[in-house]
């Protein structure tokens, strides 16, 4: 089972529709304990980082933090791909996991914010979340403050500058784009997801 | 590389797509959830549902239509028409919308802009924009806001209020010239450029769209993010796989293949 995790901000049915539609077992939760019970969880955020706080008053940050811990596969979409380093520019106070270094910034006053739209992947070799996934495939994108280049990068996107568009380090996984809505090359990712 | 978008428009009256002219004039042009399907499978990057006749019994129609075509749709999908308050777009978002659009309700209450962004995110709001050329020509506010499905004249400035809206915490700005819906006669760049060069936010070009050229048009001269469309895909004037083709020759960035 999947779980896919609900901090209250936003709206989760896209992605849900997305693994129903490849025939995955999912439930969305706010609790604690579905989170740990899950063997696999799927971390979507929107909006700004600040609303990451209600991980910490839920107890949900550390169910996350203890399935990234117990190698189960997570994977952090948009904000919950930002969440997972450090911090983020947008709100100094609130802390990401620190799984991948670094923090996440505005783009530079050269191009238009937020980034939306379908962007191009310079897709690395060896991951296996964008297994199959061709050179220059196109996702949608929308958000205001990007990762950086790291390490553990899967894929990256240019928009004023490179950054990070997925990244993976053994059991996690994050996407700054939305897999939910990037057509065909989004649902094949998400299928890669269910069956890591 | 960030592509332009197209956005392919399903005008809904009581459960069905129409596509009429200046607004009026409607034609049956199908069901919604197969139109956009067929519009997503064809290369469309975005699909936008609009009830164009809203009202509140027609409410329960638009929400089953919107559960339909969001059932297999995994690209973007916007909703608008008959959203009023926060709750209607709640029920919406529930329905399975990625976005909505708002038009008539944001000018009378900018507020409910923040409201709904506040809850589901800036992403999630579109402000949609009906604007017409004055025809006197005067001041220096040539472009009016429209409101009730282009019923009814603010004596607000098109580009002032975009600023706002944006101002607000509106994701995106939906802008159409009325002076060319359904025409076929080309977007106004004009209008167009003036609002995308206001604000920082991605500007949907709406109304006019009738060849390949009206789209290179706007995405150079009028400096738009997306392009919108309705009548010439859903009648099979232009098949959007081809328009893109030709996009691509122009040396406009598209996604492709889908």
């Amino acid at each position: 089972m999947i779980a896919i995790v609900d901090y209250g901000a936003g709206n989760l049915n896209s992605v849900k529709k997305a693994f129903d539609y490849l025939g995955a077992e999912v439930v969305v939760t706010d609790q604690p304990e579905t989170v740990a019970t899950a063997e696999k969880i799927v971390f979507p955020g929107v909006g700004h980082f600040s609303s990451l706080q209600a991980l910490n008053r839920t107890g949900l940050r550390e169910a996350l933090l203890q399935a990234a811990g117990a190698s189960k596969p997570l994977l952090g979409i948009c904000l919950g791909m930002q969440w997972l380093f450090e911090g983020s520019e947008e709100c100094a106070e609130v802390a990401g996991a620190g799984i991948f270094p670094g923090r996440c910034r505005q783009f530079p006053s050269s191009v238009k914010s937020p980034h939306v739209g379908w962007n191009s992947l310079r897709v690395q070799q060896g991951s296996q979340l964008l297994r199959g996934i061709a050179q220059d495939s196109f996702v949608y994108y929308t958000h205001s403050f990007h990762a950086p280049v790291v390490a553990g990068m899967a894929a990256a996107s240019e928009y004023g500058l490179q950054f990070a568009g997925a990244v993976e380090r053994g059991n996690i996984f994050g996407v700054q784009f939305h897999p939910e809505k990037s057509g065909e090359v989004g649902l094949s990712i998400l299928k890669n997801f269910c069956e890591v | 590389m960030l592509t332009k978008r197209i956005i392919a428009c399903l005008d809904m009256d009581g459960g069905r797509v129409v596509k009429g002219v200046r607004f009026k004039n409607l034609r049956d042009a199908g069901d919604p959830a197969e139109c956009a399907t067929a519009h997503a499978r064809n290369g469309a990057d975005e699909i936008v549902l609009l009830d164009i006749t809203a009202t509140s019994a027609n409410r329960r129609t638009l929400l089953d239509a919107v559960r339909s075509t969001a059932r297999s749709l995994f690209v973007p999908f916007t909703v608008g028409g008959g959203i009023r308050q926060l709750e209607d777009a709640a029920a919406v978002f529930d329905a399975g919308a990625d976005k909505i659009a708002i038009n008539s309700a944001a000018v009378r209450d900018p507020a409910l802009i923040g409201g709904i962004a506040g809850r589901f995110g800036s992403q999630a709001v579109v402000v949609a924009i009906d604007a017409r050329r004055r025809v006197d020509g005067s001041s220096d506010k040539r472009f009016e806001v429209f409101v009730a499905g282009g019923r009814t004249p603010t004596g607000r400035d098109a580009i002032q209020w975009a600023r706002e809206a944006a101002a607000c915490g509106a994701g995106e700005i939906l802008l159409t010239s009325m002076d060319r819906d359904g025409t076929q006669s080309g977007f106004d760049c004009q209008l167009v450029r003036e609002v995308a060069e206001a604000v920082s936010i991605p500007v949907i070009a709406s109304g006019g769209a009738g060849s390949p050229r009206d789209f290179i048009e706007v995405f150079r001269d009028g400096r738009a993010d997306a392009a919108l469309a309705a009548s010439i895909f859903h009648f099979g004037i232009e098949n959007i796989a081809q328009l893109k083709h030709e996009l691509r020759d122009a040396g406009v960035a598209v996604r492709w293949p889908c």
